[in-house]
């Protein structure tokens, strides 16, 4: 049962990559590319407790607050970085 | 029972992330797209985190970093997406030509950087019927 519901998510969790991939790659402006680069960094975090579930391993969750913090920090950085004059 | 419960809760996640991906391919705008992915694609991590939350119930400092995993992404979602919106806005994305209300256009200085409010600096009559001309036209620029 829960195999299976594990396959499952991490299918869905698969397309939704794929998804916020197309809109960072075709994304009109840069602030839409930031936008997606934060969806990707919260669809990771998602990936790796799932994976922490499936294998058993609880040190994953390690990996899934430094992620979660690094994709904060970016967000903060490029605003400051769009907003001091970049051309979007 | 406990499988149930981690099955439900991982599915409930992830097809709340699948929904931020699909808003965030098909919704029009900065603004709108940013709406489908910070709460949605937030919530669904968070469902996903309880999830490992019950999995791990007998390791309870398991439960502790899932837990501050947890609370990280509350405080800092709406952050980041305050900042990148703002950001957005200051650069002049265009937003989508069906958007009623912009209430910065009329009295955000781009300049100096002035909010203006209060009663006396109203640009037009805010109960005015006719909604067309408070319609954002993209910047050229």
């Amino acid at each position: 049962m829960l195999t299976i519901a594990i396959k499952i998510v991490y299918l869905m969790l698969s397309l939704s990559l794929l998804m916020a991939f197309i809109r960072l790659s075709r994304g009109p402006s840069l602030p839409d590319r930031v936008v997606s680069l934060e969806l990707i960094a919260s669809i990771v975090v998602a990936f790796v407790g799932v994976h922490a579930i499936d294998s058993g391993v609880a040190s994953l969750l390690d990996v899934a607050i430094v992620i979660a913090l690094t994709s904060f920090l970016a967000a903060v950085g490029f605003a400051r970085f769009l907003e001091r004059g970049a051309q979007g | 029972m406990t499988d149930w419960l981690i099955a439900i809760f991982l599915l409930t996640g992830s097809t709340f992330v699948l929904l931020a991906a699909v808003g965030i391919v098909r919704l029009p705008d900065l603004a709108t797209r940013m709406h489908a992915s910070t709460k949605a694609g937030a919530l669904g991590a968070m469902m996903i985190m309880g999830a490992v939350m019950i999995a791990f119930h007998e390791q309870p400092e398991v439960i502790t970093r899932a837990a501050a995993i947890i609370i990280f992404i509350l405080i800092t979602a709406p952050i980041a997406a305050h900042v990148i919106g703002r950001a957005g806005y200051f650069l002049g994305t265009p937003l989508w030509k069906g958007t009623i209300k912009d209430e910065l256009r009329d009295r955000y200085d781009q300049q100096t950087h002035v909010l203006k409010s209060g009663p006396g600096e109203q640009p037009a009559a805010p109960s005015s019927p006719d909604r067309s001309e408070k319609k954002r036209q993209p910047r050229k620029d």
